[in-house]
């Protein structure tokens, strides 16, 4: 019973506005490839930035499966973790090689979806929700309690971004390299997720949010579709795990608790669930702010909790959303 | 062999616990169609307020008049935050009842500050009741009796009632109901508010066993959701069964391999999912 | 006097004017300073949500009061000194996130702070990484100035080496050889078990079993059950925090204290207050005590402390904040230098004058490996006592006494060239 109906997912632009999109995105690539200059002249660092790139590829990862797809997931932090300690686990225990590394992540993160993917396809609504919290505090507690392996409770430590070998020299990943790095990581997910929802399938996924019925008796199987999307949101949302571990140069099991699968779903909604980038901007908006709030007041929990509540009863559509519906009429 | 049978004694006095901390979700989860992320924090604020209330009318007067306090609250909470997300799908009401859990934390914190308080317990439960089974302390053995009167008194409370038919006439079909005249906001906000009282319960007598600080809800609430998935959700029995089924796993395995006794919660959790989703005692399609 | 410890938006254009407006609230004792000085910025990342909320407060109210002084007495060379503080949530990669953005962002002149040791860890290695000083104001676990120290690094707290030493000779000989540990699930934990375990096998003793508790555990008592079919002299109890009110309070409801005693490591104040009248007993050992009547300076930093923090008294958190900004402050004014290696160089060897050490012996950061080598405060809780009398101390043992030396404890410290 969805209230808030968008009969088609802003992916594609429509006939009018086509030179109008791409305007538009030109001025956002811009904007992001153009983003360790501009960000220090506003106050913020090159670090929030790349922590905004990762958790909007993380959110948009989540997306396909809630925005898209209709399948409410709130354990999405333990693809995000297991990309993360994935990552760790390899630069600490196999070698220095990071693109190894990440792919190391986003297998650990994008396998475990697909497995779990027939567990949870056949449930819906809250049901859904519930055991995708299950699976999620299962791993938690598996990264927690095998502690010689994982570092347990401390987190994972004793890895770091190593340079990146090139036949011409390597580059040490500071800041600013390590940006444009998680921003071509993150260039990749986004068109992934882009072209899968432009595809037929795509299409498909989003009539199964709208009507899961109706999509059966055309004979298209729902549960195959939930499930295809569910493994790979968890492909994607492990890739931004694992740029997260190389941010910080450290993971923990905070990294697959279930508060964060619901700041990512908050996220998602925030900036427009029904919107190709509204996870994006949902992210930017929610890093931010809370960057800015825990700086300025030890009650920023509160913040953020209001946060929440405000966009739930006054803005579900999120920013996006209700931007694109003024715009329509 | 002892340790065995030690740790399964053990595990049931812990699943009472646990049950009662289930019963109130589970109620909520059952006619307001709302995982309430926010019922460890309203427990906590049971706890709190009794801790401030006892000096005036003692333990028992606390016991009796802080989970009403709680309950207060919640119906603020039902009536501004969370009737306007009836009838919307559940992923908002899942939102804002975490965003209601954030704040409910840091409003703890704010009030009665961070440092965890000293709750005390009357003296004459402060012991063992038997030198063989020490485990049995005259105050666990007082939260089991509470959880069994809660059972039985929320199972009579449904039965013999009229509020009670209400609510189980709404669980099965609530337009119904509403077109036979009940007022289902009231109705919805007395079942609200129930299980508020229930969760309100819960926190004082955790905060006899256990530091009164304002995080203690966020680490209980979990084992209460997969109390009531394992038992079934809209069962009250299932959810005491569910409580002491994981109560009795987490306390034999702690036995043997402390590191699992978390993990298998969630193993037993997950395998009723799977195998009986509707949980041991629930209702067919309660969710689908 | 409410100290802004972080200047309020400094980050938008809008902000700018609002921030001018506002950092004439951030410097207090203006007088000595001439406007046009920019200030010494301390970076302060520390829990203030959380489960260390409370243990966290305590060392940011004492560095506040420590920034206090230090500005009367005209600051570090002449420039006043502003305090910005992060909160931690004992997240490690938040903690991370805040240091880059302390330094990167806010430019400050050092780091420091923490109270789990998993910050401190991963802070420690940010640290070196910024090439900034990082103090680490209560993070334990033997690493930090161990196995894993480094130039940048320094700490206030003790290792937990000298936490069990503090105490171990005590137990030994009053209770009993046989031994049972509670143990946390983690670095601190395993820590303080290890370095016990160590001491009680040099003697002679037995470690009948070592349960180990998950962080966070709300109900102990299958553990103590097992505990009690053991029979050992002692119990151990190595939890912190939540986990030790609680084990405590079931400890005592069970009637274990009746059958052994109860003992352990480090024990904070803001612990035993909140644990209610009959679960208080058992014998620990504080870092620093506040009731220390023979000691000169201590009965003033008292008073002060409790006109700043609403009548509580100073607890060894308030300590570690209090001296480890003074520190910091100590050896920029004895370098006459902001620079990263030459504050380590005078940090090195630094002795702590008696108004800030408050505590017999000398307290001084040790060139090696550049851990504080204070004293260790064992004693029992008052079983009695009402606030702010729940501790007794028996003894003060001089940490030069029990701690280990830089080579055994694992310390090989490089410098960059």
């Amino acid at each position: 019973m969805n209230v808030e109906i968008e009969a088609r997912p802003r992916v594609r632009a429509g006939r009018a506005g086509l030179r109008g999109d791409a305007v538009r995105f030109a001025i956002f690539a811009a904007l992001l490839l153009a983003a360790p200059l501009w960000l220090p002249l506003v106050g913020s660092y090159t670090d929030l930035g790349t922590r905004v790139l990762i958790y909007a590829l993380a959110a948009m990862g989540l997306n396909i499966l809630l925005g898209f797809t209709g399948g409410l997931s709130f354990g999405h932090a333990a693809y995000f973790g297991l990309g993360a300690y994935g990552t760790g686990l390899m630069l600490r225990y196999v070698g220095p090689n990071m693109w190894l590394a990440v792919l190391a992540g986003v297998l650990l993160g994008g396998i475990a979806a697909s497995l779990l993917g027939p567990l949870v396809m056949k449930k819906r609504g809250i049901y859904f929700a519930m055991i995708t919290i299950a699976f999620g505090q299962m791993f938690y507690f598996i990264a927690v309690r095998w502690n010689n392996f994982t570092g347990g409770e401390d987190g994972l430590t004793g890895f770091q971004r190593e340079p990146l070998a090139f036949p011409g020299g390597a580059i040490h990943l500071t800041s600013v390299p390590f940006y444009y790095f998680v921003l071509s990581f993150f260039a990749i997910g986004a068109f992934v997720l882009w072209w899968v929802l432009n595809s037929p399938l795509g299409h498909a996924m989003v009539g199964a949010r709208e009507n899961a019925r109706r999509l059966e008796f055309l004979g298209v199987r729902v549960e195959l579709l939930t499930w295809i999307a569910f493994a790979i949101s968890g492909f994607v949302t492990a890739l931004a795990g694992s740029m997260s571990a190389l941010l910080n140069n450290f993971t923990s099991p905070l990294d697959l608790y279930w508060e964060l699968s619901g700041y990512f779903v908050i996220i998602c909604v925030l900036g427009g669930m029904r919107n190709f980038w509204g996870p994006f901007v949902g992210a930017a908006i929610y890093v931010f702010m809370q960057d800015y709030a825990s700086s300025l007041t030890k009650n920023w929990l509160s913040v953020i909790g209001l946060m929440f509540i405000l966009v739930v009863l006054f803005f579900p559509r999120g920013l996006l959303g209700m931007l694109a519906r003024r715009r329509s009429g | 062999m002892e340790l065995l049978l030690f740790g399964a004694f053990n595990g049931l006095i812990v699943g009472f616990f646990y049950a009662l901390m289930a019963l109130g979700l589970s109620l909520i989860l059952g006619l307001n169609n709302v995982i309430n992320f926010a019922h460890g924090g309203f427990m906590a604020l049971g706890g709190y307020l009794a801790f401030t209330l006892v000096p005036f009318v003692g333990f028992w007067g606390a016991l009796v008049l802080a989970p009403f306090g709680a309950a207060a609250l919640g119906l603020i909470a039902e009536r501004g935050l969370i009737r306007p997300l009836y009838g919307r799908d559940p992923l908002y009401s899942l939102l804002l009842t975490f965003g209601l859990a954030l704040i409910l934390e840091d409003m703890t914190r704010t009030i009665w500050g961070p440092q965890g308080l000293p709750f005390s317990i009357p003296d004459f439960l402060d012991h063992p009741l038997s030198n063989v089974y020490f485990f049995l302390t005259g105050y666990r053995l007082l939260v089991v009796i509470v959880a069994a009167v809660a059972t039985l008194g929320l199972f009579a409370v449904l039965r013999f009632t009229r509020l009670g038919v209400c609510i189980r006439a709404g669980n099965a079909d609530l337009e119904t109901v509403a077109s036979l005249g009940v007022n289902i906001y009231f109705l919805r906000a007395a079942n609200f508010a129930l299980g508020i009282l229930l969760a309100g319960l819960a926190g004082i007598l955790a905060g006899g066993q256990l530091g009164l600080t304002p995080t203690m809800g966020s680490s209980l609430i979990m084992p209460s959701f997969v109390a009531i998935i394992v038992g079934g959700a809209g069962s009250l029995i299932g959810s005491l069964l569910g409580g002491l089924i994981i109560g009795v796993a987490a306390g034999v395995v702690t036995m043997y391999a402390p590191a699992a006794s978390e993990v298998v919660i969630y193993l037993i959790m997950a395998l009723v999912l799977l195998i009986r989703p509707r949980g041991l005692l629930g209702q067919e399609g309660l969710f689908e | 006097m409410n100290i802004i410890t972080r200047k309020i938006g400094r980050r938008s254009v809008l902000g700018g004017a609002a921030a001018v407006a506002a950092g004439s609230l951030v410097y207090p004792a203006r007088g000595t300073f001439a406007a046009s000085e920019s200030p010494v910025k301390f970076g302060m990342v520390d829990p203030q949500t959380g489960t260390y909320a409370a243990l966290g407060a305590s060392e940011i109210t004492g560095a506040k009061l420590a920034l206090d002084e230090i500005n009367k007495a005209g600051g570090v060379m002449g420039r006043p000194v502003e305090l910005l503080v992060e909160d931690s949530a004992a997240d490690p990669g938040l903690a991370v996130t805040k240091a880059r953005k302390l330094v990167g962002s806010d430019k400050v002149n050092f780091l420091m702070g923490s109270v789990s040791s998993a910050v401190s860890l991963s802070l420690s290695q940010a640290a070196e990484e910024l090439k900034t000083l990082y103090l680490d104001t209560g993070g334990h676990t033997d690493q930090v100035t161990g196995t894993e120290c480094r130039w940048t690094t320094f700490r206030t707290c003790s290792t937990t080496w000298m936490l069990t030493a503090g105490n171990f000779k005590t137990l030994f000989d009053k209770f009993g050889k046989d031994w049972y540990f509670l143990t946390p699930d983690y670095a601190y934990g395993h820590s303080l078990q290890k370095d016990y375990a160590t001491q009680l096998a040099k003697a002679g003793g037995k470690v009948l079993g070592n349960a180990l508790s998950p962080l966070g555990t709300t109900d102990f008592s299958s553990y103590l059950i097992k505990i009690r079919a053991a029979k050992p002299n002692v119990l151990v109890n190595l939890t912190a925090g939540n986990d030790l009110v609680n084990s405590m309070k079931q400890a005592v409801q069970f009637g274990m204290d009746k059958d052994m005693t109860i003992a352990g490591a480090l024990i904070e104040l803001e612990d035993l207050a909140a644990l209610p009248k009959e679960a208080r007993l058992g014998w620990w050992v504080m870092e620093w005590y506040w009731d220390q009547p023979n000691q000169p300076h201590v009965a003033d930093f008292v008073a002060t402390y409790k006109t700043m923090s609403g009548g509580k008294v100073p607890s060894g958190r308030s300590w570690f904040g209090y001296a480890s900004t003074h520190a910091l402050a100590l050896a920029a004014n004895k370098a006459k230098a902001l620079d990263t290696l030459s504050v380590v160089k005078a940090l090195e060897g630094l002795v702590l004058p008696p108004e800030v050490a408050l505590q017999p012996n000398e307290p001084f950061y040790r060139a090696a490996d550049h851990q504080m080598i204070a004293n260790e405060f064992p004693g029992y809780v008052l079983s009695n006592g009402a606030y702010p009398n729940l501790f007794h101390v028996a003894d003060i043992v001089p940490g030069k006494t029990i701690a280990l030396s830089p080579e055994a404890a694992g310390c090989k410290m490089t410098f960059p060239t």
